[in-house]
């Protein structure tokens, strides 16, 4: 039984100092967000805008998509479909082997994430390295990323300096960022002089003229595509925008939301292959039609990968991304894994208090939160929940109807913790772990009332 | 049936009743008093420097000078110097040890310091990437005050490639803490003409 | 106007000081307020565990209790919201829709409905006020943090009133505390984890008692409080209200 959301966040906790110190890490984030968004008067019309436009997208998704196609042809970029995570690996792998491609690098895909395609190319003898800092330090480490914008924000500098002692030979114990970044500087920069093929991710692709849009503070994901003799995009369709006047509004949406700056350093946007290169797009489904046609969560598409609803998240803050078990985590997660697989993700949708903090810093104005408590209502139903839950969820039910029942059943609770408080105060009871159980009054509310107001 | 009709049947049968577009009212959008200093304040705040000047004089000579030195730079701007139209030829390898690239770039933004840079005005995709330094040139009644404004100024789409570059490369991937000169350039220094 | 108090299932049974304090803040308010007799519970914590389609007899007897007042209010945000939001019943629409409408929190109707622009208490003591999320976002009882909206809050208002209280806020303002419904023993790692960190910033700022609109959280608090022998006290923004000299 895979181990869940609660057991992995439990784990991360015991250690409290490292906990403070992810938590208070991430809401500097958040607090940089605020900060940018104070800056811009309009900044609650831009979401606004930026919802409408992902709203009209999604409604004439099948037309723009074809319209991109068309345009991005034309434009000489091969387009290619896959309908999950296996085609679009196959693809990418096909591509790899006509070319006899031995040297890749790879800028931040999430979708990459979402298809495993690193270990897949892995199996077959490939390597791939990854060329975001923080991607590139979890990648030496063998873990995945925690975070969809900052992979690596749950280690430490000391963490990362043996990480690039072990593989890149800096000096031991030297914890500076700049000394460690400058390694990674000159390792990296030699992959990118020899890449053969460069992936990267789309962050959007304009129907409109059939180019896409790729956005980095470190120019990794450029210094390979416009190197590499072969240049693969991939994306998920829903990153599609109807037209190039509609990125003024993502852009100006998206680093704020993310990292609290204006925009990011670079923000490329491809049209065609330079002569002599090979560019493809991998449009990828993957259970995102399906998600599409499920009324309730199809707006969990609008998604630009911001992550801000990550750093916002008082759960996320301290149980830290591996606790979701998925390549996308946080809130935005959590409504989008059970999609792709109910059954595994079913914990996810629990893993929140529903305070809907993340619906609020959403840049395109999706109701997490909400959606949360959708989740819920389709897991129980599918059966994806603890029958010991079910059946004191059964009781509730008649407790709560019944209210004479509800009245004994308090009176009678009330009575034991009164007079037997053993029999609630010990190991058994969850709540009783780390707080005090409220006290036990004599008289409910009701009786008082009885008591004192009713003639 | 193919992936992509699969794929598009399942997308056409799925998709809400269509849904407007919004009217984006650029006048709503922030607007600077002094888009100059907007302009520069931001991007000295994310690591550039910003340099007024009257006419290209100290720029040209900056240019002759590095090439007297012996230093490996790309120039592309025409009003300049020579153009190094060699560029567009040179492998990766030989790009990688570029120092400094000098760059004319289209428009830039003051709520961001970004500066559009078409294709044809770097010679080479890699130019404004691979250089240990960027320098880039701008006019400064091309300053517009957000991205709203630059985009209706630009096509983004007339050419195979084209960039907005704010600053210097950067990463936090570290704890957190800012480092200037990731993969991309190490500085980033524009130049604007009054 | 007639109004029907609404008791959350867990005031009336463990809470009653702050059903008792709400009953005499809104007679002295001049209010003529009933409580129905056979109330129960709203039905949360069957439907944020997924099982909102248990309900319907909770929903029912709900319907039955308080239709026919021209107000419903009660001392929890988080209860008021659910019954706004998912109060249905396929055998009586109109009255479902007539409670979802005219159900109100506390502090909402005081400020709301009963316009009150002074309150004869006094609480000589230095609080924290803690935003409780589903009263907050939910029903918008005070801005937010993370929206660029202009700054208020309903229930800060009330306080304000208080002789001899000294406001304190806590420096994330507007933080869930981790209560979450069954979250608190589901996630009881990260829920008390929660709790703690908030504890910690009022008690960063010396409060005598931590407030707010939801016993809910309060008793979530103060559970902790009460296991790490604090001297801060947890109390309900009713009693309060409700305090004289």
């Amino acid at each position: 039984m895979a181990v869940k959301h609660a057991e992995l966040a439990e784990k991360f906790i015991a250690d409290e100092p490292r906990t403070n110190w992810h938590d208070e890490t991430l809401w500097f984030v958040r607090e940089k967000r605020d900060k940018a968004a104070h800056g811009l008067p309009e900044w609650e019309q831009l979401r606004e805008w930026g919802s409408q436009i992902k709203n009209n997208t999604l409604s004439n998704l099948s037309n723009y998509l074809k319209e991109f196609e068309e345009k991005a042809t034309a434009n000489g970029i091969k387009v290619h479909w896959a309908s999950d995570a296996q085609e679009h690996n196959e693809i990418i792998h096909k591509i790899i082997q006509k070319h006899g491609i031995q040297k890749i690098v790879k800028s931040k895909s999430m979708l990459t994430e979402e298809c495993h395609l690193n270990e897949f190319l892995q199996h077959k003898g490939i390597e791939v390295v990854d060329t975001d800092l923080g991607e590139r330090i979890v990648q030496f480490r063998k873990e995945p990323p925690s975070h969809i914008v900052l992979p690596a924000i749950h280690l430490k500098k000391e963490d990362v300096s043996a990480t690039f002692h072990e593989h890149l030979q800096t000096e031991k114990g030297n914890n500076d960022p700049q000394y460690l970044t400058e390694a990674a500087r000159q390792h990296l920069r030699n992959k990118f002089v020899e890449s053969q093929l460069a992936i990267t991710g789309v962050n959007f692709a304009i129907a409109e003229t059939g180019g896409f849009v790729v956005c980095t503070n470190e120019g990794n994901a450029d210094m390979g595509a416009h190197t590499a003799p072969v240049h693969i995009a991939c994306m998920g369709f829903e990153k599609l925008i109807p037209k190039a006047a509609h990125l003024s509004v993502f852009l100006r949406l998206l680093a704020r939301s993310a990292t609290g700056q204006p925009i990011t350093t670079y923000s490329s946007h491809f049209n065609k292959p330079r002569s002599n290169q090979e560019m493809h797009l991998v449009i990828v489904d993957n259970g995102r039609s399906k998600q599409l046609g499920r009324e309730d969560f199809r707006n969990s598409l609008k998604c630009i990968r911001c992550a801000a609803c990550f750093n916002t998240c008082p759960v996320y803050r301290r149980s830290g991304g591996h606790s979701y078990h998925t390549a996308v985590a946080g809130p935005i997660g959590s409504i989008l894994n059970p999609n792709l697989d109910m059954k595994a993700n079913a914990d996810l949708p629990f893993a929140s208090t529903l305070c809907g903090s993340c619906t609020n810093v959403c840049p395109v104005k999706i109701n997490i939160h909400e959606q949360l408590w959708k989740w819920r209502q389709v897991i129980v139903a599918e059966g994806y929940v603890a029958t010991s839950k079910k059946i004191s969820m059964l009781g509730m039910r008649f407790v709560f109807s019944n209210p004479k029942i509800y009245r004994l059943i308090g009176k009678t609770g009330r009575g034991i913790m009164h007079l037997f408080p053993f029999m609630i105060n010990n190991k058994l009871n969850v709540w009783f772990k780390q707080r005090e159980m409220p006290e036990a009054p004599k008289d409910s509310f009701r009786d008082w009332y009885l008591k004192n107001r009713k003639n | 049936m193919s992936a992509r009709e699969n794929i598009l049947k399942a997308i056409a049968m799925n998709q809400p009743k269509l849904a407007e577009l919004p009217v984006i009212d650029i006048g709503s959008t922030i607007h600077y008093e002094d888009s100059y200093a907007q302009f520069r304040t931001v991007l000295e705040s994310i690591g550039g420097k910003v340099e007024l000047i009257s006419d290209l004089t100290v720029l040209k000579d900056q240019l002759i000078s590095d090439r007297l030195n012996g230093k490996f730079v790309v120039n592309t701007i025409e009003t300049l110097g020579e153009v190094d139209q060699k560029a567009a030829f040179l492998s990766a390898f030989e790009l990688e040890k570029v120092e400094k690239g000098y760059v004319q770039g289209t428009v830039g933004v003051a709520e961001n310091g970004a500066v559009w840079i078409y294709e044809s005005q770097m010679i080479n995709r890699l130019v404004p990437f691979i250089c240990q330094h960027l320098i880039l040139v701008i006019e400064k009644k091309n300053i517009v005050d957000n991205l709203h404004q630059a985009y209706e100024k630009i096509d983004v789409s007339k050419e195979g490639f084209g960039v907005f570059i704010a600053g210097p490369s950067k990463t936090a991937d570290i704890e957190q803490s800012l480092v200037i000169g990731a993969h991309g350039a190490r500085s980033a220094t524009i130049y604007v003409i009054e | 106007m007639k109004i029907a108090l609404f008791i959350p299932c867990y005031i009336d049974q463990f809470y009653p000081n702050v059903g008792i304090a709400t009953l005499q803040l809104l007679e002295k308010l001049g209010c003529d307020v009933s409580f129905p007799l056979q109330q129960t519970c709203c039905g949360q914590p069957m439907a944020n565990s997924g099982f909102a389609s248990l309900s319907k007899g909770c929903d029912l007897n709900f319907i039955k209790n308080f239709s026919g007042f021209n107000y419903i209010v009660a001392p929890s945000g988080s209860c008021v919201l659910h019954v706004k939001e998912h109060l249905h019943s396929d055998k009586h629409p109109v009255e479902a829709f007539l409670l979802r409408n005219t159900i109100y929190e506390l502090t909402e109707f005081l400020t709301d409905i009963l316009k009150v622009e002074n309150i004869n208490a006094s609480f000589p003591y230095k609080v924290g006020w803690h935003n409780s999320c589903h009263g907050q976002r939910g029903l918008n009882l005070s801005s937010m943090t993370e929206r660029m909206l202009p700054e208020f809050s309903k229930p800060e208002q009330l306080l304000k009133m208080v002789k001899g209280i000294e406001l304190r806020k806590p420096k994330r303002n507007d933080e869930c505390c981790g209560f979450g419904g069954t979250f608190c023993v589901s996630e009881e790692a990260v829920s008390v984890k929660m709790g703690k960190d908030r504890i910690k910033e009022h008690e960063d700022n010396d409060v005598d008692y931590i407030t707010g609109g939801d016993t809910s959280c309060l008793m979530h608090l103060e559970g902790i409080l009460r296991r790490k022998g604090s001297k801060v006290k947890t109390i309900h923004i009713a009693e309060i209200l409700n305090s004289v000299l």
